[in-house]
């Protein structure tokens, strides 16, 4: 393949965007600092898109689903998994991988709880996970009340750890983020996916089990949360019950702004990691230039709305 | 009556079914509870979850949700804590920069006047009116569109007012706190918000043009209506409501905060599908969303008498609205079944 070649095809990628505005805004903030810092930056950067990456593949999975599949339940999950994994662990080394099953454990019940609210109520997915989103924010403030536990030291040193300035876990969640890449576009379940959110009735002709494609779509969403919830809690030094909040407008936003369509069945994951990276610098770079929270939200709401905008350009309405 | 009006009967019924249960509930625990001043306590803070419920409602009638309700609400209630009470000069940055020797120590009367507020309020309700046109012009969705601006309005509440504070004006002090002969003041207010919604929506003309085009959009184009007016006149209509949400809520509290009404958002959905709304074919009822407040608002009195941790509040929230949705469903599969 020749570099022209390459090149268009390259530019036809709905993620490529995400890319060229997370450089772009990292080049704007170190022309402020002269360079300095320009590593640091990029470090933390990675360090703190990896955890918003982890929920966005889970809810882009979802949404993929077609229009009004989102999963809301996303930051009780991570509450709860948090608070449950670190009493398990109780912090000893030893139990960080029952810490770990544990939390899995958390999402794989939320899932099905999800799932069986939507199955069973006939109810659309967003009001589905609504009403148990609340049930676990109770069950996570409840049980996760007045403990402040430590993580395990070793879950806590793999969790910060660093080589050559890349943090170990953003490299483990690129390759996590690569795999479901692979599963959305070679498998025969991502297939099911991409063709259930284009036209569910054809999907359903075509003989694909609708209900269980659905079904573990959810699933893997709040096991995704779950292992958010637990990586999270090891990194800030202990579960804390706002610590998922931020994460339920952030999935989507990474969802929107990485490239897939909200209307399902046209997604990527790449997309995820530009978004998370972008979403951060912003932030990143707004503070370098002495703005204030109010600024940066003002920012993010202004940023996901032109995004939106952008790309109902690019895909006239139907 | 037969077996398919009779299901009917009982759905339409079931937002004031579930407030019934769980007001007998509530005196079978404490009977001093339903009293004057019993229901004062419980029902005050249902006034703005009330008011933003029917803001939601607006939206959800478009097949369309509003996820920057609570952002919103609390953008309102910092706005009428700092320019609905002392114009301009009210707002913290003014007074950084009088402390500073800026700006002279007594400001203009332009700048002390109420009417900024009232301004930045209108201007807020244009903000709606805009979004509605933009979705319904770009066909965007509109989870994605309120999500950015949930963001906005969280940002501007933090530029206006830093660290919650600020005075609520003292006429919409005194108007929450009122206290009229015999009935209390959150019930009439109720009933108010209710009847002016449900003749708004279901009595007017317009009204059946409005939800017309969350159920059938492509008939009312047909008609002749622009359902790019409709969708605007809809937000305009949330945002009008959730300005009062934000004022009254203010008045309850008075002073301010960017925080204050973050979970309004999910409440407001929360009531208005447990009071029989629907989320798409623009089947709405303003009286159950007025009710479905009502029960989530109590829902957290219920529990404290039972002696159980607030912890529990919103799971109780949440069971509630499971409850009455599998209720409906199982009415619903009787009717079909018939």
């Amino acid at each position: 393949m020749n570099a022209a070649a390459f090149l268009r095809r390259l530019a036809g990628r709905p993620w490529l965007w995400a890319y060229v505005a997370a450089i772009a805004v990292w080049i704007v903030t170190i022309l402020f600092t002269g360079g300095r810092g320009a590593g640091e930056v990029l470090t933390a950067a990675f360090t703190f898109a990896t955890f918003s990456v982890i929920v966005g593949i889970g809810q882009m999975y979802v949404v993929t689903l077609g229009p009004g599949n989102v999963d809301l339940s996303i930051p009780a999950t991570i509450t709860l998994a948090g608070a449950v994994a670190t009493k398990v662990m109780d912090t000893q080394d030893g139990m960080i991988l029952a810490g770990l099953a544990v939390a899995l454990a958390c999402g794989v019940g939320v899932g099905i709880v999800n799932y069986a609210l939507i199955w069973l109520l006939r109810i659309p997915p967003i009001i589905a996970t609504l009403s148990s989103s609340f049930l676990i924010q109770s069950t996570a403030i409840a049980y996760g009340r007045g403990i402040r536990i430590k993580p395990p030291p070793m879950l806590a040193d793999f969790t910060t750890a660093q080589v050559f300035g890349m943090p170990v876990l953003a490299i483990c969640i690129i390759a996590l983020a690569a795999v479901m890449e692979l599963v959305l576009r070679r498998t025969l379940y991502g297939r099911w996916v991409t063709a259930i959110g284009q036209n569910i009735r054809a999907a359903r002709l075509a003989g694909i089990d609708v209900g269980r494609t659905r079904f573990a779509a959810y699933v893997m969403s709040a096991v995704f949360a779950g292992l958010c919830g637990y990586l999270l809690s090891g990194f800030s030094g202990g579960s804390s019950l706002s610590m998922g909040e931020e994460y339920l407008l952030t999935s989507i936003a990474l969802v929107v702004i990485g490239g897939s369509s909200v209307a399902g069945g046209n997604s990527n994951v790449p997309g995820l990691w530009g978004a998370a990276l972008f979403l951060f610098l912003v932030v990143t770079m707004l503070n370098t230039y002495g703005f204030g929270a109010g600024t940066r939200y003002l920012a993010t709401g202004l940023i996901i709305i032109a995004v939106i905008v952008a790309a109902s350009a690019r895909r006239p309405a139907r | 009556m037969n077996g398919a009006s009779l299901a009917r009967n009982l759905r339409m019924l079931l937002p004031a079914i579930s407030l019934v249960v769980l007001l007998v509930a509530i005196y079978a625990l404490q009977p001093r509870a339903i009293s004057y001043v019993g229901f004062n306590l419980m029902l005050n803070l249902a006034i703005p979850i009330a008011l933003a419920t029917i803001a939601q409602m607006c939206v959800i009638t478009v097949n369309d949700l509003d996820l920057s309700i609570g952002t919103y609400v609390g953008f309102v209630a910092c706005v009428g804590a700092t320019m609905l009470t002392g114009g301009v000069a009210a707002l913290p940055f003014v007074k950084d920069l009088q402390a500073s020797g800026a700006l002279p120590a007594v400001l203009p009367w332009i700048m002390q006047t109420p009417l900024a507020g009232v301004l930045v309020l209108a201007f807020g309700i244009v903000i709606y009116a805009a979004l509605g046109a933009l979705i319904h012009w770009r066909n965007l969705p509109s989870i994605v569109v309120t999500l950015g601006m949930s963001f906005v309005w969280l940002g501007l509440s933090v530029l206006i007012l830093p660290v919650p504070g600020g005075q609520a004006p003292a006429w919409i002090r005194q108007m929450m706190t009122l206290k009229p002969a015999f009935i209390p003041f959150p019930i009439i207010a109720a009933i108010v918000i209710a009847v002016i919604a449900h003749v708004l929506l279901m009595r007017t003309s317009y009204g059946a043009v409005l939800r017309g085009a969350g159920g059938n959009p492509r008939a009312i184009e047909r008609a002749g209506w622009s359902l790019l007016r409709v969708k605007a006149a809809m937000f305009a209509l949330a945002g009008f409501f959730g300005m009062l949400a934000g004022l009254s809520l203010v008045g309850l509290t008075t002073s301010g905060d960017a925080n204050i009404a973050l979970r309004y958002t999910l409440l407001s959905i929360a009531g208005v599908i447990l009071g029989g709304g629907e989320f798409v074919g623009g089947r709405i009822s303003p009286v159950g969303a007025v009710m479905g407040a009502a029960t989530l608002t109590l829902a957290g009195s219920m529990l404290s008498f039972m002696r159980i941790s607030p912890d529990w509040q919103i799971g109780a929230q949440g069971a509630i609205l499971i409850v009455v949705l599998a209720a409906r469903t199982l009415i619903d599969r009787a009717e079909r079944s018939r």
